[in-house]
């Protein structure tokens, strides 16, 4: 299982790319993996606003489902197009082709509080 | 008892291989406060000829469209079904199965929800039918719900012509749920009024809920309730207690519906004093995703072979708990497999044929009715196999006059709709034959003579 | 020894529509006896593209053909937890196709009802007596309607109590039917957890003023007895909330425990389930309700009434929370429970709860020494294992499809979601030792083949008609009818 070091990360196993005006939020790979193959991504419209910690997304899988949460608060920018038809993605390719949505953020220092690599590895030890 | 296999013998080696002494001792987590200490008071044990010979004499006691001339509709008809269709669903593999979740030895059940959900597909003029909801009521309810997931608004228009079972099956399940449900009158002609649904429909109307034929058995115009609903942004929602009639009538959704919900009762399932019936529910491709119920899916196994599985199960109770698209869990399966195997048997011809017999038997006892003296048709729009009778002489005493001599003849309005007082609900199908309907007027001239 | 189900002769069979030839047609009307007659033209569809056109020899090969790819009670064992796979008494097929009792129409005079209005409100006086409740109402069509029959009659309760209390509580070995049952009536779902069985402490920490209502199940979906019970309702009543009895496990309690008298306030009966009538493929069932005396008044309407001799459905209902369905209830269901309890008697239905629950402990003993038990209370009518112990890299799903290749339908699997890879076995009692026995075996004979030889689960079953399915691409591209 990979963990890009460039990438932040939440207790709800999704990811976090910073950069200089939007952020990129996509699922991790543990989180794909334990959801199985997926089926089915429901993403919100550009314009949406998103507030921090409350679910933006479903990514379903033939038996389980699983809200997809907002790292930060913000409006969406940008979503994958390309996943509702092409869910597999999320899990052939998590941090690159399977990325979720674009957030302007209302506040990029909200990002600090995010886990890095090293500290999500724990998180995710612990739950296991 | 013959369903309990066990002799004394069994249950004495079975009791030394768990370890316990008794039966009695497998109970011992059941604190004893609540440990009932007597008998149950229940009625002695019979056999098998005994429990037949009680089970007739209570059948004994009802009159029946066997015993009767009955004319009586309003949501449940009086259908013939062939004898093909017990027979075959009578072998036990259909009806001694569970909900096929194991799909390797469940194609059969599956493969016929498959055929059900295309035929309803067919019939509707819809995208996508699921494997069958309680009856024609609960479906409609579970409509609302959906159109109201679909839009994010939280009023529904219900016709006032709908049956009103369906709109007191509807008030339940939205009554916790913040919903604002409204009626639209009824208009001289016997169908949904055009100007009230026009005045009540707004941009915070979910849907507008009509009957087709409603249950006056009058065919609503859909086409234009749908352009006005689609107008404020409001989803068409029609309710089909009379199937039948989709061998003749034009489908909703070729007229505009979103969601068309009904009762596959008249389908060759037996009329069993109101249920077990089959509600069907068939809607867009757009709204899939929020559709309630089972929905199985064409697949292949690991060798390429076709085969049927339950899918987008994501939608269900058993995953998604309370954000789940309903709580429905057992549906009316085996009543969807009836459905299924009596419209093979009547297939595209049949059914045109069924649907003409019973729209001119119809017409008909209403031409016969309207023209005796006392009685009257306030409404005189195209109806299909049943119609409203007006008795100027009143309806209680001349049903109770017709009943003795064995005749049904309809279901008063005026608890319903107190307008219609005098009013009866008088339904025909292909069982009434041309004989019966001639005793129906006779009688009729003669109850109020 | 363990008898493998045999692969023999399977005939594969088109769908209907592929069947279709233009002309045929499997029906015989009557010659029409009256004036032709035409509707408006401009109300009339064409004729319905693809429906099938079959003689009645092809809709008859079709559907025996469909029926033997299915596994059913009458095929053999069907060891499904929380399901209840009793065997279905043939004698109330018989009396459910009686015309008296098929043939009647809902909107029949009452006074010319009187079997069938009888046949219920015995029926409903039966339920009420075997469970400890003030009155039952049969007109539920399934569990889960009975379920929310029975969170609307509480809710309609607190109404009445001025109370807008807005919070149900559900132990996380609940079926997904009550959170989702919980939440069409309108309250928020405050998930508990158990360890095994629900403590008070637990159940006393989240009771606070805005709790309408408890849920429970009981025995619970590990099969064990919530010993609790009993505090667990006072407290509840004391902080003014009411509790909800599933009865999905009814047939562990019959003569021997009733909810009513546990201080349940109301249940539901799964009469597919405990009162043998046949599950259909999916349905139909019925879920009538009890309640105790003080939420009569708020059941749903009509409800079967005795006045003296007579029996009526009672529409005068003032306070009742409304309707749940066209008319009054899966009658057909009810004649089948009704015929199951005349025949079985008090002390038959008390012997079925022991024999059932004595098949699932024999079950339990005999497969504990090798498949992890992960509650070790003594077991009512089923017993949950999981898959911990199995070698080869092999899952409870693998266990459940190889059964398949042993002729069994699987146990109910990955449920209740507290166990992991949860197997949870449910005999009933009408399964022979024989039966049992043989299954036991079999149940021996996989976990073996997981260490020596675990391609044999992951294969399996390969001895029906299709082997496992391809169920991610069924939901990602979903394929829900014909189209030619």
């Amino acid at each position: 299982m990979e963990f890009p070091e460039e990438l932040k990360y939440t207790e709800d196993h999704e990811w976090v790319l910073v950069e200089e005006e939007l952020v990129t939020v996509g699922i991790s790979d543990f989180a794909q993996d334990a959801l199985g193959d997926v089926v089915f991504v429901e993403l919100p419209e550009v314009g949406t606003e998103v507030v921090a910690g409350k679910a933006f997304g479903v990514v379903e899988s033939v038996k389980a489902v699983s809200d997809v949460y907002a790292p930060l608060s913000g409006v969406v920018e940008d979503v994958n197009e390309e996943l509702p038809d092409t869910p597999e993605m999320v899990n052939t390719s998590p941090y690159d082709d399977g990325w979720m949505i674009k957030i302007r953020p209302t506040d990029n220092s909200d990002a600090d509080n995010l886990m890095d690599t090293e500290a999500y590895q724990a998180h995710i030890a612990e739950e296991k | 008892m013959r369903y309990l296999p066990h002799t004394p013998e069994d249950v004495a080696e079975m009791l030394s291989q768990i370890g316990v002494n008794s039966v009695e001792d497998l109970f011992v987590e059941i604190p004893e406060a609540v440990m009932l200490d007597r008998s149950m008071d229940l009625p002695e044990p019979l056999a098998e000829a005994d429990l037949l010979r009680e089970m007739r004499q209570l059948a004994g006691q009802n009159a029946s469209v066997a015993t009767h001339r009955s004319f009586l509709g309003g949501g449940a008809y009086n259908h013939f079904s062939p004898a093909a269709v017990d027979q075959l669903i009578s072998r036990s593999e259909f009806y001694t199965a569970y909900t096929p979740y194991q799909p390797e030895i469940s194609q059969g059940t599956l493969q016929a929800i498959f055929e059900f959900q295309t035929l309803i597909c067919q019939l509707t003029g819809m995208d996508a039918a699921n494997a069958s909801m309680y009856d024609g009521a609960s479906a409609c309810a579970e409509a609302v719900l959906m159109a109201m997931r679909l839009t994010r608004r939280s009023k529904v228009l219900l016709s006032k012509a709908l049956n009103p079972r369906y709109r007191e099956t509807a008030a339940t399940y939205c009554r916790y749920l913040g919903v604002q449900l409204e009626e639209i009158a009824v208009d001289g002609a016997g169908r949904t009024d055009m100007q009230d649904l026009v005045a009540k429909l707004d941009d915070a109307t979910a849907a507008v809920v009509m009957g087709y034929p409603n249950y006056f058995g009058v065919v609503e115009t859909l086409a234009d309730v749908a352009e006005a609903a689609h107008g404020a942004g409001a989803l068409l929602v029609t309710a089909v207690a009379e199937p039948v009639a989709l061998g003749l009538l034009k489908s909703p959704g070729e007229l505009g519906a979103d969601i068309v919900v009904g009762d596959g009762q008249s389908f060759g399932l037996p009329l069993s004093f109101g249920g077990p019936y089959v509600g069907f529910f068939a809607a867009r491709q757009k709204g899939l995703r929020a559709m309630p119920g089972r929905l199985v899916g064409e697949t292949v196994d690991l060798d390429g072979k076709r085969g049927f599985v339950l899918t987008l199960a994501t939608r269900e109770q058993h995953i998604r708990r309370e954000k789940a698209t309903s709580n429905i869990c057992s549906n009316q399966g085996l009543c969807a497999l009836i459905a299924t195997v009596y419209l093979s048997l009547l297939g595209k011809q049949g059914l045109r044929e069924l649907a003409d017999q019973n729209y001119a038997k119809a017409i008909y006892a209403r031409e016969r009715i309207g023209a005796l003296e006392g009685f009257s048709l306030p409404f005189n729009s195209p109806a299909f196999n049943e119609f409203v009778v007006r008795c100027d002489a009143g309806v209680e005493r001349l049903l109770e006059t017709l009943q003795a001599q064995g005749i049904l003849a309809g279901i008063p309005l005026d608890t319903d709709y107190p307008e219609l007082q005098d009013c009866l609900l008088v339904c025909v199908t292909e069982q009434n034959t041309r004989r019966d309907i001639d005793e129906l007027v006779d009688a009729l001239a003669g109850g109020v003579s | 020894m363990t008898q493998a189900g045999t692969s023999g002769l399977v005939l594969n069979e088109k769908l209907l529509f592929e069947h279709s030839e233009p002309g045929r047609k499997g029906y015989s009307l009557p010659t029409l006896d009256v004036p032709e007659a035409t509707l408006p033209a401009e109300l009339c569809r064409d004729e319905i593209t693809g429906f099938p056109e079959l003689s009645e020899v092809d809709v008859v090969r079709h559907f025996t053909r469909l029926s033997t790819w299915n596994y059913g009670v009458d095929s053999g064992f069907y060891p499904l937890g929380s399901c209840t796979m009793k065997y279905n008494p043939k004698v109330n097929e018989v009396a459910a196709r009686m015309p008296g009792l098929a043939d009647i129409h809902p909107a029949t005079p009452q006074a010319l009802t009187q079997g069938a209005l009888a046949l219920i409100y015995h029926l409903q006086e039966d339920l009420a007596e075997m469970s400890g409740f003030s009155a039952v109402t049969i007109q539920p069509a399934a569990g889960a309607q009975g379920e929310l029959a029975g969170m609307l009659t509480i809710r309609a309760w607190h109404e009445a109590q001025g109370s807008t209390r807005s919070k149900v509580l559900i132990p996380d070995t609940a079926h997904g039917t009550n959170p989702a049952t919980a939440a069409l009536a309108g309250y928020d779902v405050v998930p508990i957890a158990s360890d095994g069985v629900l403590s008070l402490a637990e159940v006393e920490a989240h009771m606070d003023d805005d709790v309408a209502a408890l849920m429970v199940t009981n025995p619970n979906t590990l099969g064990l007895f919530e010993t609790n019970i009993e505090p667990i309702c006072k407290l509840v009543h004391e902080r003014g909330g009411l509790v909800y009895c599933d009865g999905a496990n009814f047939n562990a309690l019959m003569g021997i425990a009733r909810p009513g008298d546990m201080g349940i306030d109301v249940m539901h009966f799964n009469l597919h389930k405990t009162f043998s009538t046949p599950h259909g493929g999916g349905g139909p069932g019925a879920g009538p309700i009890g309640v105790a005396e003080h939420l009569v008044p708020f059941l749903p309407k009509p409800l079967v009434v005795r006045d003296g001799e007579a029996y009526r459905l009672d529409d005068d209902r003032p306070q009742s929370f409304g309707r749940l369905l066209a008319f009054n209830g899966n009658f057909g269901v009810l004649i089948r429970a009704y015929a199951y309890i005349r025949s079985m008697g008090a002390a038959g239905l008390k012997r079925a709860t022991e024999m059932a629950v004595l098949n699932a402990n024999y079950i339990r003993a005999r497969l504990e020494d090798v498949y992890d038990l992960p509650y070790k209370n003594r077991s009512l009518h089923e017993v949950v294992f999981s898959d911990k112990n199995l070698a080869g890299g092999c899952h409870t799903l693998d266990v459940a499809k190889r059964l398949i290749d042993y002729g069994y339908h699987p146990p109910t699997i990955y449920f209740p979601l507290v166990v992991k890879g949860a197997i949870m076995i449910e005999p009933t009692e009408t399964e022979s030792r024989e039966i049992l026995d043989e299954f036991c075996d079999a149940m021996l004979v996989i976990a073996q083949e997981a260490s020596d030889n675990p391609d044999l689960l992951h294969n399996a079953p390969t001895v029906p008609k299709v082997r496992r399915l391809d169920e991610t691409t069924a939901a990602r591209k979903p394929k829900l009818k014909w189209e030619g």
